[in-house]
This record gives C-alpha cells, structure tokens and sequence, in this order.
C-alpha cells in the first residue's frame, strides 16, 4: 500500500518536474520543490513529499520554482469563508436597507441622532439590487440567508482557527516576527509595494509582513469581531451573554461596528483583489486551487 | 515573449471575462435560489438550530434592564399604529371600561379579565430595550401582569404547548396575530403591558394591552391583544406558522435573533 502511493506520488512528482522543466527557458538540474517552510503541515496533501526522496539534499528553491504554498485546510477554508462572506456582505446590505441609520449606544431609531445615514436611492432602498440578496427588497428574505450563511462562518471559522493553532500554521504563517514590526522594514516593505515590487525567489516563500498583518488580522480581528458584533444585536444572546454588548458599548454600538468592520473586510477585499492582480493571477490562482505556486523569478535574473 | 506568454494573457482575459460574468451569474443564480423551495427549506433549517443553542445559552437569563435615564426620547410605534374596527374605536372612546382580555384554548377556566382586572394583578414594571427586526432599538418602561400569572389562573391542560396573542388590528387585511412557547411564555419579563412610560399604553403601542417578550424582536411583541388562546399546535391556525408575519413574509417565529 504505502510502497504503491510511493511509486505514483514519485510519478506525479517526476511528471510535474518534467512540465516544469519544460517550461523554464533555461536549462539547469533545478527541482521541484515541496518547501517546508511554506507547508501548512497539512496531512492529508502529502503527494510531492516522496519525490524528493531519491534526491540529494534539496537546493534551496529560486525564482520560477514551483513550491507547495497552501495546504488543503487553507484551501477548504479560503474558498468557503469567500462565498460565505459574500454572501454575508450582500445580504447584510438588504437588512441595512430596512434602516439604513447608524447609531451609537445602546438604542437608536427615526427621532435619534445618526451618525451615518444612507441616502436612499430612486427604487426607496439605500442599496442598490446588483450590491443585495435577494435582488428586490425582502428584509425576511435577507435574514434567511444572512443567519443561515452566519453559523457556515461560525463554524468554518472555529474550525480553522483550532486548526491554524493547534497545526501552528498561525503562528509560523500568521503571526509577524518581532524585527518585522520594526518601523524601518514596515516602512521598507510599504515603500516597496508601492513600487509594485514584491518579494521574488526565495523571499517570496514567506509572507512578507504586510501580508501576514492582513492574513491575521481577518483572521484574528476582523472575522471574530464580526460574529460577536452580529451575536450584540441578538436579543437573547444579549440575554445569555451581556458582556458581549458590554464589550462594544451597547447594541446599536454593535451594529454600527458590525457594519464597520464589514467595510474593513470589503478593503482587505478590493487590495486582496489588486495585490493578486499585480502579482500574477494565474499563478496566484493555481496556489489557492491546487496548492502549487511559482515563485516569482529574481529580478534581473530575466534572462 | 514566448507561446507561453500569449498563453498567460489569453487566460488572464479569461479570469477577468470570467469574473464579471461569475459576478452576474452570482446574482441570478442567488434570485433563483431563494425563489427555490427546497433551498428556502434548507435555509429555514437553520432557525430550529439557532433556537436551541439560544435557548441552552440563556436559560432562565432576564434581558437586561435599563433605568430611567436610558429611556427613549421619542419611542417609535411601528407596524400597526391605529385599529380601524368599529368595536375597537367604541372601547377607545369608552376608555376601555368594558373591555376584557378572554383567556381561552387547553384551559381549566377560560377567563374573561377586565382591564381593572389585569391591574389588580401583581405587576411587574421593567425598563427594556425594545429590537426591531429592521435594526433600530428603542428604551421603554413597561408594567402589567406577567403572562406566566395569567396563565396560571386559567390553569393549562396538560396538551397546551403555545400561547396564541390574537389582535385587533388588521395588516393586508388579515388578522394579526402571534405565539408564543410556554417556555416564553413563562419567562418572567413576559408580561401584558397596560403601561408604558408611566402612562396608560397610548393606542399607536397597542392600548389596551401589549404582549413584551424581552428575549425576542420586536415582531413578537404583539400589539392591540384581544384574546389569548392556548393551543397544543400552530398547525391549523391561519398559515399555521404561528404569526401573521411568519405567514406572510417568512419571518423566523423564533426570534432570538
């Protein structure tokens, strides 16, 4: 049994080592490689491991190698939580539609000070039909899917996050290294995305600090603030757990920092969008569908 | 560049020609499932799952009270704020003198409570937040009997399981009306409101009687209650979910969230 899995894993190995040998406009022994460093200690996507087997010890990868970027669990879990968000975002912007008024404290309606209102538009909603689920106005309709699609983010949301911690992913993955934080290299790696130039070769095995800032904080900020601002505006959960509107000042407080926060998220959205763009689509793409990544070629080394 | 890079370019005109139509596929396709029932049943398998963790995460819990400071300036009526019946236009102008609340369904002893009645009760008096389902929240103080109480004095047969608030107003030309579970209906802060604010309930928040069902959105908080009706199901009853909006608009009947 294991020898089999060996034998077709050495296979698929030597296959996909042969398409990226094939590709490479130079010549060279390099090889493909499964970085430990950048897997997600993900057991049940061991393939590429046992080809390295009958290999001398591993060159450290370069430019335009491929490597194992994200293991299954991420993958599961990105593309769940993307469908699930948007679908949270949509839908939540239908029940905004019911008042589209924010306030802060514990209570607020129509004869209370907003502090943002939404204009509505020519159809008496402030959202318009292509930004909401469903497409016409149905505040029912909308809650069906917004408290349904809350416990797939609940629950696919604990679950990573056990995992992420458990696994250490958070914190090989997640979490920035103290020197990182440092204002010159925040400032460095700022200054260098805003040349548009990212970390290539080796450098690119790692998240690169602001990426592991933005990572983290969905994960670890963002996504939690979410559900225990959406579990403020409950009223038996008000009941059960009152700490929780505590924490955020009271329940329109809550709402107007669930409303935030999901506009933090539409952010880390649009630069998500911007930075795979920028980076490379297709091989950006591939690492989230299929694990595997090219890691972008040095510069100068454009031969 | 290459064939490979042709390659790249063609498949990024993909992914971008993908991505706006992936985008309007995205909306039809959610219209359509929401017009789907069997995806509108999945979607609603979801309430009984929020129910029961609700309920083992708050147990007997009280919502919490607020003091007179925390009152709403202006507390909004909304829903029905009028009745337009002739019977109970007449008890408005008689000062609901010779109104009662009948108390009827799986009882030992239907009751027919006199608004005198009601206010010879124990009285609970309590300073909520009021939810509505639409987002906003409003802070009022609230005095009545509890349900629980009257529930009592007509003593349940052992087949009652929910408490129906049938109503004097009329939306979309149907009789309002919402239910309660005993859990509910039980729960200490359920009480039937004859004051609010320290006045006689006004007529826009459901004079002569209201139900406040703390742990729930305002939807439940049935207004104008004329009758209340103890059932072993929802079943049978007008749409049979239990509440006018249930009926009507699929509104969840639990409504801890």
């Amino acid at each position: 049994m294991h020898g089999l899995a060996e034998k077709v894993n050495r296979v698929v190995g030597s296959q996909r080592r042969g398409q990226a040998m094939r590709k490479r406009h130079r010549g060279g022994a390099r090889k493909l490689l499964s970085c430990t460093a950048m897997s997600d200690a993900d057991p049940p996507d061991p393939a590429p491991e046992p080809a390295l087997a009958p290999e001398p010890a591993p060159a450290p990868p370069r430019g335009r190698d491929l490597v194992r970027r994200h293991g299954l669990v991420t993958r599961l879990w990105h593309w769940t939580n993307a469908v699930t968000l948007a679908v949270l975002l949509m839908s939540g912007l239908m029940i905004l539609n019911a008042h589209p008024r924010l306030y802060w404290g514990h209570a607020g309606a129509n004869f209370d000070p907003a502090w943002l209102t939404f204009a509505e538009g020519a159809d008496g909603t402030a959202f318009p039909g292509w930004l909401t689920i469903p497409s016409t106005y149905s505040l029912a309709d909308a809650r069906l899917w917004h408290l349904t699609f809350a416990w797939v983010l609940v629950l696919s949301l604990a679950l990573y996050l056990v995992w992420a911690l458990l696994s250490g992913h958070a914190w090989r993955r997640l979490v920035p290294r103290l020197r990182e934080l440092s204002p010159a290299h925040l400032w460095h790696d700022i200054a260098e995305h805003a040349r548009l130039r990212f970390p290539a070769g080796a450098a690119a095995l790692h998240y690169n600090v602001l990426q592991t800032l933005a990572y983290g904080g969905v994960l670890f900020v963002l996504l939690p603030v979410m559900v225990l601002t959406g579990l403020g505006m409950s009223p038996a959960f008000d009941a059960a757990w009152p700490w929780i509107v505590d924490l955020f000042g009271g329940r329109q407080s809550a709402r107007s920092l669930h409303f935030l926060s999901a506009m933090a998220l539409v952010a880390f959205f649009v630069l998500h969008i911007a930075m795979v763009l920028l980076a490379g689509p297709v091989n950006e793409l591939r690492s989230m569908l299929s694990g595997w990544y090219r890691l972008p070629r040095e510069r100068g080394d454009g031969a | 560049m290459s064939g490979g890079g042709k390659l790249i370019v063609s498949r990024r005109r993909l992914l971008g020609a993908g991505a706006a139509g992936a985008g309007g596929l995205l909306l039809s396709g959610c219209d359509r499932l929401n017009g789907a029932s069997g995806f509108r049943a999945l979607l609603q398998q979801s309430e009984g799952l929020t129910m029961r963790v609700q309920r083992l995460a708050m147990g007997d819990a009280l919502a919490r009270e607020f003091t007179e400071a925390d009152l709403s300036p202006t507390f909004r009526a909304n829903g029905s704020t009028r009745v337009d019946d002739a019977a109970y236009r007449a008890h408005v102008a008689g000062g609901f003198a010779g109104w009662a609340l009948r108390v009827d369904g799986l009882v030992q002893r239907p009751l027919d409570l006199p608004l005198a009645a009601l206010q010879a009760l124990p009285q609970r008096t309590q300073i909520t937040r009021h939810d509505c389902v639409e987002g906003w929240s409003a802070i009022g103080k609230w005095q009545g009997p509890q349900l629980g109480e009257v529930l009592r004095r007509a003593g349940l047969l052992p087949a009652a399981r929910f408490a129906v608030f049938h109503c004097a107003d009329r939306l979309e030309g149907k009789p309002f009306y919402e239910s309660l579970d005993l859990i509910e209906a039980f729960h200490p802060q359920t009480i039937l409101a004859w004051r609010m604010n320290d006045a006689p309930l006004p007529v826009a928040h459901g004079a002569p009687l209201r139900l406040r069902a703390e742990r729930q959105l305002g939807y439940k908080h049935a207004k104008y209650v004329m009758r209340i009706e103890l059932r072993e199901s929802l079943a049978g009853l007008y749409g049979g979910r239990g509440g006018f909006w249930e009926d009507n608009r699929d509104y969840a009947w639990w409504a801890g969230i």
